[in-house]
């Protein structure tokens, strides 16, 4: 029996010789269990190369394999060619993100705007050793997880178009783990968040298309950070003058 | 308090720019409020006012002038025509408004335009509705 | 070093790439018709405010067959509106708990339509039964 073969279409850009990114199309062979991620590679290993893509844990967990598959954000490692066949493949970098190098991306700035949300736990007082961790109920914990099981894979601000408007907009990922801590019995940071919420860039630019939900891999409903903040950012605003500075819930 | 646990300092300043608190809640809270009025009551309401009583269904005399006049000119009539009015126009308005971005008008003047004009005229029919059905009380 | 100059692609007609966005749009423009719904009963108040034959010119000119296919797709859209509306409110709403039990989405969502059938019956039973 021969082996199955499926095209895939890839979207190639060399920063020091091509003006602007071009498809080139290779024939890969593919068995039930060949994920795209090993199509790519079969590509690099055997064909060409040169192509350029990120990958690590090839199991949902790194959130380094992120790429457009026929348009559609998704990880490489968890999609199969199966899928796509007897059709072909057309795979691109992640929308609204600067291309580096072929599939892959420059990701500084969804990593500086991690980074503005003081992406860890303020406590209202630091606890020492002796003192023992701080303690938390299931319930207390329930409330804040989803949003914790982020893996930074940026599918999400491929599929924002407010971002690719307009890259100023904090986004689903950054806002969602701004939630997370928020969210968090131990944490005592919100007041120096409120702020980053309140702006234009925070929530305010979402409408709320609500595809970043659809295509997260780990359920992290990103558009339920942001727009559950919405409703927190307008109490902030009305009841900033009778409340102390954030405690509106 | 917090300058023990923020590691990265200065990179956190360079990152966050000057934040400016927006107006968008005002706006958004209308727009909230409008989407639900609309989405609740304005099906039912389309199909009184703009099917069944041109068409006279059931009956012609159920849209008659001093029907719809006693039901404009009670308190609960009133309030609710103005409800669903001006709600419904904040709701649609604050939508084109952003719309017009989504299209690619990003900045400048025109979007100043678009952006007067959208809440202007939902501003001028919160207006006119409320001077209008308290005339009629 | 190797050069950089990352690549920018460009937005245009974004929303026709994928039908999740198609499909976003169409729930904006219900926006218009919301719009252009309200104005036509800001009028029709207008109308009432003048005198009766104000009034019954006003309704006659809705039986129109471009008010009626206007007033068909304005009541299509508030539906579209309605539904989507419905599915997105536990994006939107604070997280709720029975206890300590989460109150799950789809819930939220099927009790919104009950209350929708029930408001939508009462309106058109007063309305409509005389
Ligand atoms: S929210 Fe979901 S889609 Fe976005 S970066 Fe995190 S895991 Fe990826
Ligand atoms: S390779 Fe790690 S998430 Fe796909």
């Amino acid at each position: 029996m021969t082996q199955k073969t499926i095209d895939i279409e890839v979207l190639r850009y060399n920063p020091e010789k091509d003006y602007k990114p071009s498809y080139q199309t290779f024939e890969v062979p593919f068995a039930d269990e060949t994920s795209v991620l090993q199509g790519l590679q079969y590509i690099k290993d055997q064909l060409d190369g040169s192509l350029t893509f990120r990958w690590s844990c090839r199991m949902e967990i790194c959130g380094s394999c992120g790429m457009m598959i026929n348009g559609v954000p998704n990880l490489t490692c968890s999609s199969f060619l199966r899928d796509y066949y007897p059709g072909k493949l057309r795979i691109e970098p992640l929308s609204h993100l600067p291309i580096e190098r072929d599939l892959a991306v420059d990701q500084t700035d969804f990593l500086q705007k991690l980074e503005s949300i003081h992406p860890y736990i303020i406590p209202k007082e630091n606890q020492s050793v002796e003192e023992g961790p701080f303690k938390q109920t299931p319930a207390q914990r329930e409330r804040f997880y989803q949003y914790s099981e982020c893996i930074n894979c940026l599918l999400c601000y491929a599929a924002c178009p407010q971002y690719g408007l307009d890259s100023d907009f904090l986004g689903p990922a950054a806002m969602a783990l701004l939630h997370r801590y928020n969210s968090d019995s131990r944490d005592d940071g919100k007041a120096e968040r409120m702020p980053i919420v309140n702006a234009q860039e925070g929530v305010w630019a979402c409408t709320l298309v609500g595809y970043c939900s659809e295509v997260c891999p780990k359920g992290v409903d990103p558009a339920s950070a942001v727009n559950r903040n919405k409703v927190n950012s307008t109490l902030d605003y009305f009841f900033r003058f009778m409340a102390p500075k954030g405690a509106a819930e | 308090m917090a300058e023990q646990s923020m590691p990265n300092q200065s990179l956190n300043q360079s990152s966050q720019r000057s934040l400016k608190r927006s107006n968008e809640p005002v706006f958004w809270a209308l727009f909230g409020a409008g989407g639900v009025v609309a989405a609740f009551l304005l099906p039912a309401v389309i199909l009184i006012t703009g099917l069944a009583a041109p068409l006279g269904i059931p009956s012609p005399e159920l849209f008659s002038y001093e029907r719809a006049s006693a039901f404009a000119s009670s308190w609960a009539g009133a309030l609710f025509l103005f409800i669903v009015i001006s709600l419904s126009l904040w709701h649609g308005l604050h939508r084109v408004y952003h719309s017009s971005h989504e299209l690619g008008i990003h900045r400048g003047p025109l979007l100043s335009v678009i952006r007067l004009v959208c809440y202007g005229t939902a501003l001028g029919g919160t207006v006119l509705s409320a001077y209008w059905l308290i005339a009629a009380l | 070093m190797a050069t950089r100059r990352p690549y920018m692609r460009p937005m245009a007609g974004w929303w026709r790439r994928n039908p999740f966005y198609l499909f976003y749009m169409l729930r904006e423009s219900t926006a218009v018709f919301v719009t252009l719904y309200a104005l036509q009963l800001l009028y029709g108040v207008y109308t009432l405010t003048v005198g009766q034959a104000a009034f019954e010119a006003w309704l006659a000119r809705l039986q129109h067959p471009v008010y009626i296919v206007f007033h068909a797709l304005a009541l299509a859209a508030a539906l579209l509106h309605a539904f989507t509306w419905f599915n997105v409110a536990p994006k939107a709403m604070p997280a709720l708990y029975l206890g300590t039990r989460r109150v799950s989405d789809r819930t939220v969502v099927r009790v919104q339509f009950v209350i929708f059938f029930v408001v939508s019956a009462i309106m058109l039973g007063v309305a409509l039964g005389g």
